[in-house]
C-alpha cells in the first residue's frame, strides 16, 4: 500500500490501517470476536474454578454414581425399584413420577380451564362472572402456596380409622383418595388393545366418510358410528370373557387400606395445586382463541344456515386452535415444571430424588445438571411437536 | 421456534453435562483459619429448627447443643463465644455449603460415615454425640416394637442416613412400609403431626424435641425402645485444610477432657491455680498448645469459661431441667464406660 | 341438488340476534334479558347458578363473618367457635410478616415498608417521571432501607441477611428481580435481534436453556454451586445470589415478550432512522425500544406480577419470605389447626398486591392509547 501515488484518476483511495475501524463488516466481525472470546473465557474461567475447588477439596467427581446403589426406598413408583437398585433408576424412577403426576395435571387443567374459558365467553352474565372471579383467583395466587394449602387440607382429613365414606366407592383420609376397582382380569388387557383398534379404526372411518363428502358432496354423519367403533369393540371383548364384573373394595386393614386403588396425599395435593393454576392460565388461552375468530365469520356460517354444531366443527374450532395451540402447549410445559414444587411436600419426583441423591452423593453439580437436562430435554421434544404441528395447521394460503 | 433456537437447546443441554464433567482431583492447602480471624467471625452450619441440638428462639437468638459447639470454636479462636454466625442449613444444603466455603464448620446433625468422609470431601472431628436411627409414633396406635410398624407410612428427611438405616432395618426384617420423604423440616414434622405418616424417623436424640415442642400434647406419642443403628454424630470441616480440622479436633477433644479433669464452667477459675500438670497444660497455664494450633494459649480456658465443658453443654440442653431429657447414655467419659474419650493434650 | 341425509343447513327459522351497537345504553329489562334470562334454558341456568352461589356465599358469610373469631390469645376460645379463627393472624402477625428479624427491630422493617412503598407508588405516578426527582428519590430510599434493613449504624444493632425474613423480604426479592431482571431482558432480547450471529446464538442458548428448566433448579445452583464456580475465599451474599437467580429467570421470559415487541415495528421505522444516519444505539434507545415496549406492556406486565409469584419459591431453599414465615408459625401445636385462614391471609396479601399491579398496569395502558406517555 505504500507505493500508492496520490492524485491519479481511476484509482481507489488507499486504504490506511486507521480506516479499517471505520469498516462496518471489520467492526462487526472484531465485536464477534470479542463477544465469543469473552463467552469462552469466562466459562473456561469457571471451569477451572470448580476443577480447582472440587480438587481442593478430593471431593468426588463424573457420573460414575448413577451405577451405585441407592440405598434409599421410594414410596411411589411406577416401574420396579428397591433399595438395591442403582442411583440411575432411582432418578428413572422420579422421572415417571413427574411424568405422571403431570399428565395427570395437564388433563384435570384442561378440562377445568377449557370449562371455564368458554364460561368466559358465555352470553350468561352470571356465568362470565363467575369465571371470571375463579381465573383471577387461581392465576394470582403463588402455585406454591396453592399446593402447600392442599397438602395442609388432605394431611388434616380424618385418619384412615374415621375415613371420609364416598358412597361406598371409595374412602378419603390422610392417607390419599382409595378407591374401587375392577379386580385385576387377564380381560383387561385385550380390552385396552380392543379399544385402541376401536380408536384407529373409527379413524379409517372417518376418513373415508370425508373422502366421500370431498368426492360427491354428501355428507354422511360419523358422530355415532364412530363413537360406537370405538367403545364396542372393548364391550365386545368384556363379554367374551364372561363379563368378570369382580370389584376390588378396599378396605382398612392395619395402617391403611389393602384393595381398591390409593391415590397419595402428596400426588393429590401436587396435582390439584399445579392443575388449577394452570386451569386459570388456560380459561384466558381458550377466551382469546375463542374470541379470535372474527364475528363475520360465524355471521357467514349463519346466513348461510349452517346448523350451530356444523359452525363450531368447521368454522370456529379450525381457527380457534390455531391461536390456542401454541400457548397452550407452553402452558402445559410450565405445569411440567411446576411439578418440581413436589419436593416442598414430599412427592418423589425428579427433583426430590435428585435432591436425595445430591444428598447421599454430595455431588450437587453432577445431580442438578442431571434434572436441568431432563427439563431441558422435555421442552426440547415439546418444541418439536409445537413446530410439526405448526406446520400441520399453518394456513395454506395460495 | 426455529432450527437457531433448536440448536440453541441443544447446545445449552451438552453445554451443562460437559461443566458437570469429571475433573482432575488436585490436593492443596486451604487456610480457614486465618480467613476466619481476617473476617471477625466464625460461620457455622446448623440446623434450621432441631430442639436441643440447634434452633432460634422467637428473638432470633440461637441455642443447643451443637450450637454451643460452634461458640467453643469461637471461644479457641477469638476468645469471644459471641462471634458466631449461625447459617440454617437444610439437609440438601448442608453439604455443598460447606464444600464451597459458605461456612467453616458443620455441626449440623452430620453422621460420620466413610462415603462422606472420602465422596464428599470432608474431614470430620471425633462425635459429639452418640445416637440411632429412633422412630417417634402415636400411642392410640400401639406399636411396640419395630415389627408392629409392618405396611406403616414413616415420614422421614431425604438424604439423611435415616434414610438409609430405614431401608436396611425394615429390608432384613422383611417388613414394608412407605416413605414419605419430606425435606423442608417444618412440612416433614406437619405430616407427622397431623397423621399423614404413622411413625417419624430421625435420630433418636432429636425426637423428644419433636414430641415436646411441635405436638400438640405430648404424651400421646413415644419413642420405640432400641436403637436401629450406628449414628455419630460429628462437626465437619473440608478436606485440604490440616490446620483447621485439627483446631476443630482439639476443641473437641479439649470439652472432653476438661470434663475428665473436672475443670467446668463453675470451677475454671480455680482451676487455673490447680497444681496438676494436665490441667495447667489444658487450660495453658504451662506449654503452648495454643499456639501450635495456631490461636491463643488460653484457649480452653476460653471454651470452657465461656461454654463449658461436655458436661456443661450437654446437661444445659438433655439436662433433666431441659425440655427435651436425655439420659447420657454412651455419650458419657470413657472412665464411666462411655465413648467420649479425648486424646491427651501434650 | 339432492340432500344428504343429515342436512349440515338448518332448516327451521333463525331466533333473530339483535344488532350489535356500543354505544346503546339498554334499560335494565332489556340488560336483564340479554344477559341472564334470553331463553327458558338459560333463566332455569341462572337460577340454579345463582341459588348454588348464595348458599356459598352464605357458608362463606357464616364461617368467616358471623362465628369467626377476630381476637383472642386463647386458642382454647377459637376451638369453641364453629367459624374462622381469624385471631390467628392477629395473634401471629408478627412472625408471618417479619419472619425471622429480631423482635425488638420490627419497627425498623415497618417503617422500611412505609418508605417503600411510598417510593414506589410516587415512581409510577407520570407527574414525578423526570430524573432530577426519581434519582435522589431512590437514592434516598436506598440509602435509608439499606440502612434500616443492615443497621450497625446510628446504634441500630447490625442484621445479618440471614436473618431478614417476611413481607419486606418478599418485597425486596420482588424488586430487585425486576430491577436487575428488566435491564438484562432488555438487553437478552436486543442480542436475540442483533445484527451480530454469534450475539444472536449466545442470546438464544442462554434465554431457551433457562426457560427450559424449572426455577427451583436454577435456585438450587444460586444456592448449592454457584460458590463452587467462584475462587476460593470469594464469597458473594446468598440472598444477592438468589434474588440474581430469579432476576436471571425472570429476565429471559421477559426477553421474549419484548423480543415480541421489538418484532412488530415496521421495517420503516429502522430505515428512516438509518437515513438519518442514527447509530444503532441511538436508534435503539430512541426510536426503537420505546414503541418495542409500550407493545409489549400487556405481557410485560403480565411476567412482572409472575416475578411477585415467584418469590414464593424461595420457601425450596430455605429463605423466610412472607410464606416460609407462615408455614413456620403454623409448626406452633396450640395454633397448627387454624391453617386455612393464614393461608388464607397470605393468599390475600398476594391477591392484593396482583391486583394492584394489574389495575396500574391497565391505567398505563390508556396513558398511552391517549398518547399521555
Amino acid at each position: 500500500m505504500t507505493d500508492a501515488t496520490p492524485g491519479r484518476l481511476g484509482k481507489p483511495p488507499t486504504r490506511r490501517p486507521k480506516d479499517l475501524l471505520y469498516s462496518e463488516s471489520f467492526r462487526t466481525a472484531l465485536y464477534q470476536v470479542a463477544l465469543a472470546a469473552g463467552v469462552v473465557l469466562l466459562g473456561l474461567y469457571l471451569y477451572q474454578n470448580v476443577v480447582e475447588n472440587l480438587g481442593r477439596q478430593n471431593i468426588a467427581t463424573g457420573f460414575g454414581f448413577l451405577d451405585e446403589v441407592s440405598q434409599f426406598e421410594i414410596g411411589e413408583r411406577l416401574i420396579d425399584y428397591s433399595s438395591r437398585d442403582s442411583y440411575g433408576r432411582a432418578l428413572l424412577v422420579g422421572l415417571m413420577n413427574t411424568l405422571s403426576v403431570s399428565a395427570a395435571g395437564i388433563v384435570v387443567a384442561t378440562v377445568i380451564g377449557f370449562a371455564v374459558g368458554i364460561m368466559r365467553v358465555s352470553t350468561n352474565w352470571l356465568l362470565q362472572r363467575i369465571a371470571l372471579t375463579y381465573v383471577e383467583i387461581v392465576r394470582n395466587i403463588p402455585v406454591i402456596l396453592q399446593v402447600i394449602f392442599w397438602a395442609a387440607v388432605i394431611r388434616n382429613l380424618p385418619a384412615p380409622r374415621q375415613a371420609l365414606d364416598l358412597w361406598g366407592l371409595g374412602f378419603l383420609s390422610n392417607r390419599g383418595l382409595t378407591f374401587l376397582l375392577p379386580a385385576a382380569h387377564p380381560a383387561h388387557v385385550w380390552m385396552l388393545a380392543a379399544f385402541a383398534a376401536g380408536i384407529a379404526a373409527a379413524s379409517v372411518a372417518a376418513r373415508m366418510a370425508r373422502r366421500h363428502r370431498e368426492a360427491t358432496g354428501r355428507y354422511v354423519d360419523m358422530l355415532w358410528p364412530c363413537i360406537g367403533l370405538i367403545l364396542g369393540p372393548p364391550v365386545l371383548v368384556w363379554l367374551g370373557f364372561g363379563a368378570p364384573h369382580e370389584l376390588s373394595f378396599p378396605e382398612r386393614q392395619g395402617f391403611n387400606f389393602t384393595g381398591g386403588a390409593t391415590i397419595s396425599p402428596e400426588f393429590v395435593a401436587l396435582m390439584a395445586g399445579i392443575a388449577l393454576y394452570s386451569s386459570g392460565f388456560i380459561a384466558e388461552i381458550v377466551r382469546a382463541g375463542i374470541q379470535a375468530t372474527p364475528r363475520g365469520q360465524v355471521e357467514a356460517a349463519r346466513s348461510i344456515a349452517l346448523r350451530p354444531r356444523f359452525i363450531l366443527r368447521y368454522v370456529v374450532l379450525p381457527q380457534a386452535l390455531r391461536v390456542i395451540v401454541p400457548p397452550l402447549t407452553s402452558q402445559y410445559v410450565s405445569l411440567i415444571k411446576n411439578s418440581s414444587i413436589a419436593v416442598v411436600i414430599g412427592y418423589p419426583d425428579l427433583v426430590n430424588i435428585g435432591n436425595t441423591v445430591m444428598n447421599q452423593t454430595g455431588q450437587a453439580v453432577e445431580a442438578i445438571a442431571v434434572m436441568m437436562t431432563v427439563f431441558l430435554a422435555i421442552s426440547l421434544v415439546t418444541s418439536l411437536a409445537m413446530n410439526f404441528y405448526n406446520r400441520l395447521v399453518a394456513i395454506k394460503e395460495r | 421456534m426455529n432450527a437457531i433456537k433448536l440448536a440453541g437447546l441443544g447446545a445449552a443441554a451438552t453445554l451443562m453435562l460437559g461443566v458437570a464433567g469429571a475433573p482432575e482431583a488436585r490436593a492443596d492447602s486451604g487456610d480457614t483459619l486465618a480467613a476466619v480471624k481476617a473476617r471477625g467471625e466464625l460461620l457455622c452450619g446448623v440446623h434450621p429448627a432441631r430442639h436441643g441440638f440447634a434452633a432460634p428462639d422467637s428473638q432470633g437468638n440461637w441455642s443447643g447443643f451443637e450450637v454451643d459447639y460452634c461458640r467453643a470454636i469461637a471461644a479457641a479462636v477469638f476468645g469471644d463465644a459471641s462471634k458466631v454466625r449461625f447459617v440454617a442449613l437444610s439437609s440438601q444444603q448442608r453439604f455443598p455449603a460447606i464444600q464451597s466455603g459458605e461456612v467453616d464448620v458443620l455441626a449440623r446433625n452430620v453422621t460420620a460415615t466413610l462415603g462422606r468422609d472420602t465422596a464428599l470431601g470432608l474431614n470430620f472431628a471425633p462425635p459429639i454425640f452418640y445416637t440411632g436411627t429412633g422412630f417417634l409414633v402415636r400411642k392410640a396406635d400401639g406399636i411396640e416394637k419395630i415389627e408392629d410398624l409392618d405396611g406403616a407410612a414413616i415420614c422421614m428427611a431425604p438424604g439423611s442416613t435415616t434414610e438409609r438405616n430405614v431401608a436396611q432395618v425394615f429390608a432384613a426384617r422383611g417388613l414394608t412400609y412407605t416413605p414419605v420423604v419430606i425435606e423442608n423440616n417444618k412440612q416433614l414434622v406437619d405430616a407427622y403431626v397431623t397423621g399423614r405418616c404413622d411413625a417419624l424417623t430421625k435420630d433418636k436424640a432429636a425426637l423428644p424435641g419433636v414430641a415436646a415442642f411441635d405436638t400438640e400434647t405430648p404424651d400421646d406419642h413415644m419413642i420405640l425402645s432400641g436403637i436401629y443403628s450406628k449414628e455419630p454424630l460429628a462437626m465437619a470441616v473440608r478436606q485440604g485444610d490440616d490446620q483447621w480440622y485439627d483446631l476443630v479436633k482439639w476443641v473437641t477433644y479439649a470439652t472432653f477432657n476438661a470434663e475428665e479433669l473436672g475443670v467446668s464452667q463453675a470451677n475454671v477459675e480455680e482451676m487455673m491455680s490447680s497444681e496438676d500438670p494436665d490441667i495447667q497444660t489444658l487450660l495453658g497455664v504451662i506449654g503452648d498448645n495454643g499456639s501450635k494450633l495456631g490461636v491463643d494459649n488460653d484457649w480452653v480456658h476460653a471454651i470452657v469459661e465461656q461454654v463449658g465443658n461436655y458436661e456443661d453443654i450437654y446437661t444445659r440442653h438433655f439436662g433433666p431441667e431441659s425440655p427435651v431429657a436425655l439420659e447420657r447414655g454412651q455419650n458419657t467419659l470413657w472412665t464411666d464406660g462411655g465413648l467420649l474419650y479425648g486424646f491427651p493434650m501434650h | 341438488m339432492t340432500l344428504a341425509p343429515i342436512e349440515v343447513v338448518r332448516r327451521e327459522a333463525v331466533v333473530p340476534v339483535p344488532a350489535y351497537d356500543p354505544d346503546a345504553r339498554t334499560p335494565v329489562g332489556v340488560w336483564l334479558k340479554a344477559n341472564l334470562f334470553r331463553s327458558v334454558g338459560q333463566s332455569l341456568l341462572t337460577l340454579a347458578v345463582a341459588a348454588v352461589l348464595l348458599r356459598i356465599l352464605w357458608f362463606v358469610l357464616d364461617w368467616g363473618v358471623f362465628n369467626a373469631v377476630f381476637y383472642t390469645t386463647d386458642p382454647d376460645v377459637c376451638r369453641a367457635a364453629t367459624g374462622a379463627c381469624w385471631a390467628v393472624v392477629v395473634e401471629k402477625h408478627r412472625p408471618m410478616l417479619f419472619g425471622l428479624y429480631p423482635y425488638d427491630e420490627h419497627w425498623r422493617l415497618v417503617l422500611m415498608m412505609a418508605i417503600y412503598l411510598a417510593t414506589v407508588v410516587l415512581s409510577l405516578w407520570p407527574r414525578c417521571w423526570n430524573l432530577r426527582f426519581l434519582v435522589p428519590l431512590w437514592t434516598g430510599a436506598v440509602l435509608s432501607i439499606g440502612i434500616l434493613m443492615f443497621g450497625g449504624v446510628f446504634g441500630l444493632p447490625y442484621v445479618p441477611t440471614s436473618e431478614w425474613g417476611g413481607l419486606p423480604l418478599t418485597m425486596l426479592l420482588f424488586t430487585g428481580t425486576v430491577l436487575i431482571g428488566m435491564p438484562v431482558a432488555v438487553l437478552l432480547a436486543l442480542g436475540r435481534r442483533a445484527p451480530l450471529p454469534v450475539a444472536r446464538g449466545v442470546s438464544v442458548v442462554f434465554i431457551e436453556s433457562l426457560r427450559g428448566v424449572p426455577l427451583i433448579t436454577i435456585l438450587f445452583v444460586a444456592v448449592n454451586v454457584f460458590p463452587l464456580f467462584l475462587p476460593a475465599g470469594v464469597e458473594v451474599n446468598k440472598l444477592l445470589r438468589i434474588t440474581v437467580g430469579i432476576a436471571i429467570f425472570f429476565a429471559c421470559y421477559q426477553a421474549e415478550v419484548i423480543r415480541g415487541g421489538l418484532q412488530a415495528i415496521p421495517r420503516g421505522q429502522y430505515e428512516a432512522a438509518t437515513s438519518l444516519s442514527l447509530t444503532y444505539w441511538q436508534t435503539t434507545r430512541r426510536i426503537i425500544l420505546p414503541q418495542a415496549l409500550r407493545i409489549s406492556l400487556p405481557a410485560i406486565t403480565n411476567h412482572i406480577i409472575a416475578a411477585m409469584k415467584n418469590t414464593s419459591f424461595v420457601i425450596i431453599i430455605g429463605l423466610f419470605d412472607i410464606l416460609t414465615a407462615t408455614t413456620a408459625v403454623m409448626q406452633d401445636p396450640l395454633w397448627r389447626r387454624f391453617y386455612i385462614e393464614a393461608y388464607l391471609f397470605v393468599a390475600a396479601v398476594y391477591l392484593f398486591f396482583g391486583y394492584a399491579l394489574s389495575r396500574y398496569a391497565r391505567q398505563v395502558e390508556k396513558w398511552i392509547a391517549s398518547g399521555r406517555i
